[in-house]
């Protein structure tokens, strides 16, 4: 017999495959929205890892997908015209490039994680962030990355296909793990750390383990986004687009993978649509103002969340964790 | 008799000028069950904090089964054999009853991550074997009823069985319990001590209770040993304890507080 999870996902890869066909005749503009939702459910359920299931506070996702941007950029920069011509070896290179930018950020996300996740308290916000940062001024410094003149010249691999499959492949992955006995440690971890140790969790090795498999997904994400745009630049992985990801993964609940795909799908198409709205002439300049400054918008939905639904719009998660020890 | 499976030699712990446990020994002798009894704040608490590498020794050596257990990380003690409850309850609050126990099934796993996403036989076997092995653990504790329930919504009682379930389910030589029988009502209690012998013989691991509960103490255990501001100020079986002076004194002195 077959697990249900395994057929879920073939068959999630089938429609991927059927839908691939159709999805190319779409308008080019609904079809990058269709691409970015993709990518970000990449990046919210991956984060969701961390911050949801392990309850960490990563807050440098954005670092990790330009390590896997630049990465898989310059791999099929390198590699893609060296190798023949056919359309199975391009996609070849191209998938392997991909899984050379996520094996890049999770590298990386083992560099930063393994020394700021040994400490105990809330060092990894603080420490993700100025990865971040120091991620986005090596690269700007970098001219065989083209610095801060960006990078481009890259092939259009991504399509549909690959997207949804890769998101459908980070969904498998993290339901799989978490519902396993094995994966019940990240719970364990984020319910109460001092109970999960007295249980013979080795709490670090999960936590480094969630952060390092985001990371690697991150990755992912960041090439296919490379070889969509076929063009990247240091400043779309600041540190916004970091916080787009913590919010996709808040507003869905945190521990909830359906609930942060729906955030992730409704947060991309939001600013598209707040796009329009901002051109509405009949609206007041001020609305139109806030309208096109998505940050206003997002801080504010964040902070009336916070109030009135701390578990997030699909929220399950209400555990809290206990801290004095007695 | 043989070696003692628990052995603490001289075990200081020192926190800023308060010294919590001052030179303290004792052992513990393979499937015995003993007794730290004490009044509040006489360091009980620390004495588990200590065994279990929450808290590390500033002077004196603790060892289990010969070796020596000072230094190394909760996990890793667990994984020798050592499994504890908390005073203030610490099941994982997101978790189901049986997810609780399952958890704690997660250290002696045979197959690991790659097992997980593949989901192959060996894995459904394993997971399997889990919660055959979790159900039965739950129905000698009476909690086959509440399975599916959060933690959080059962009865203080149950909860403190639960900790106990969940303990054992990581298959511990020594048990240490902190008082289990806080927030009972009496017949909880006679229920509780009938539990915790039948632990003990059942899966032939020792025992250290802590309890303010004399009766259930003095019931059940076979030898006890007394803190008071951190010292050891006696030890012996429960009728020598109850007779003796220093103790009475410790109670007596602590009551007119
Ligand atoms: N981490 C710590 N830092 C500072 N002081 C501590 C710490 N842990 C315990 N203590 C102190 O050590 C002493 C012993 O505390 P402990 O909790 O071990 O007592 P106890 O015997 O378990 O008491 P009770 O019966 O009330 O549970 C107390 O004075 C307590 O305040
Ligand atoms: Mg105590």
């Amino acid at each position: 017999m077959i697990e249900r999870s395994k057929i879920l996902l073939l068959s999630a890869l089938l429609v991927c495959a059927g839908l691939s066909h159709v999805a190319g005749g779409i308008s080019p503009y609904y079809f990058d929205i269709l691409i970015g939702i993709g990518i970000n459910i990449i990046l919210a359920v991956s984060l969701n890892l961390v911050n949801g299931y392990t309850g960490q506070f990563s807050l440098g996702h954005a670092g990790f997908m330009a390590v896997g941007a630049y990465a898989s950029s310059w791999l099929t920069l390198k590699y893609g015209s060296s190798i023949g011509s056919g359309t199975l070896s391009t996609t070849t290179v191209f998938v392997l490039a991909l899984l050379g930018g996520g094996l890049g950020a999770a590298l990386s996300g083992l560099l930063v994680g393994v020394p700021s996740l040994r400490l105990k308290g809330d060092y990894l916000a603080i420490v993700t962030l100025g990865f971040n940062e120091i991620i986005k001024g090596v690269i700007q410094n970098a001219e065989p990355l083209g610095a801060q003149r960006g990078l481009g010249g890259m092939e259009l691999h991504t399509n549909f296909f690959w997207t949804f499959a890769f998101a459908a492949i980070t969904i498998y992955v993290v339901l799989n793990l978490v519902g396993s006995t094995y994966g019940r440690g990240f719970l364990a971890v984020r319910d109460d750390e001092i109970a999960a140790e007295a249980m013979g969790i080795n709490t670090t090795k999960y936590k480094v383990l969630a952060f390092v498999l985001a990371a690697f997904f991150a990755g992912i994400a960041g090439g296919l986004y490379a070889h969509f745009k076929q063009f990247i630049h240091p400043e779309g992985f600041n540190f916004l687009r970091s916080v787009d990801i913590v919010v996709m993964v808040i507003l869905g609940g945190m521990g909830n993978t359906a609930g942060v795909v729906v955030a992730a799908t409704l947060l991309t198409i939001l600013p598209e649509l707040l796009r329009k709205v901002a051109h509405y002439e009949w609206l007041p300049d001020w609305l139109q103002q806030v309208a096109e400054n998505r940050m206003i918008l997002y801080s504010l939905l964040l902070i009336i969340l916070m109030l009135t639904r701390p578990q997030g719009l699909f929220g399950n998660f209400t555990g809290k964790r206990n801290q004095r020890l007695q | 008799m043989s070696a003692p499976l628990l052995q603490l030699d001289n075990v200081t712990v020192q926190f800023g000028g308060l010294k919590a446990v001052g030179d303290l020994s004792f052992t513990i002798g393979e499937g015995e069950l003993i007794g730290l009894i004490g009044p509040n704040g006489a360091g009980k608490t620390t004495v588990f904090n200590l065994i279990t590498g929450v808290y590390e020794p500033t002077a004196g050596q603790i060892s289990f089964a010969g070796k020596s257990v000072v230094g190394h990380r909760p996990y890793k003690i667990t994984a020798r054999g050592i499994a504890r409850t908390f005073q203030n309850i610490r099941l994982f609050p997101s978790l189901s009853v049986f997810d609780n126990v399952r958890t704690a099934c997660n250290m002696h796993l045979r197959h690991g991550i790659s097992h997980a996403l593949a989901r192959g036989p060996k894995f459904a076997a394993e997971e399997r074997e889990i919660d055959a092995k979790v159900m039965e653990l739950l129905e000698i504790f009476g909690l086959t009823a509440e399975r599916d329930a959060a933690c959080k919504s059962l009865p203080y009682g149950d909860q403190r069985r639960l900790e106990i379930v969940r303990a054992l389910a990581t298959r511990p030589k020594l048990l240490l319990l902190d008082e289990p029988a806080a927030g009972m009502n009496p017949t909880e209690k006679a229920e509780l001590m009938k539990l915790i012998r039948f632990t003990q013989e059942k899966f032939g691991c020792a025992v250290l209770l802590v309890e303010h509960d004399m009766k259930v103490v003095m019931g059940i255990c076979q030898r006890i040993n007394v803190l008071d501001y951190g010292r050891k100020i006696a030890e012996g079986t429960p009728a020598e304890i109850r007779a003796n002076p220093k103790v009475i004194a410790a109670y007596l002195g602590k009551e007119e507080e």
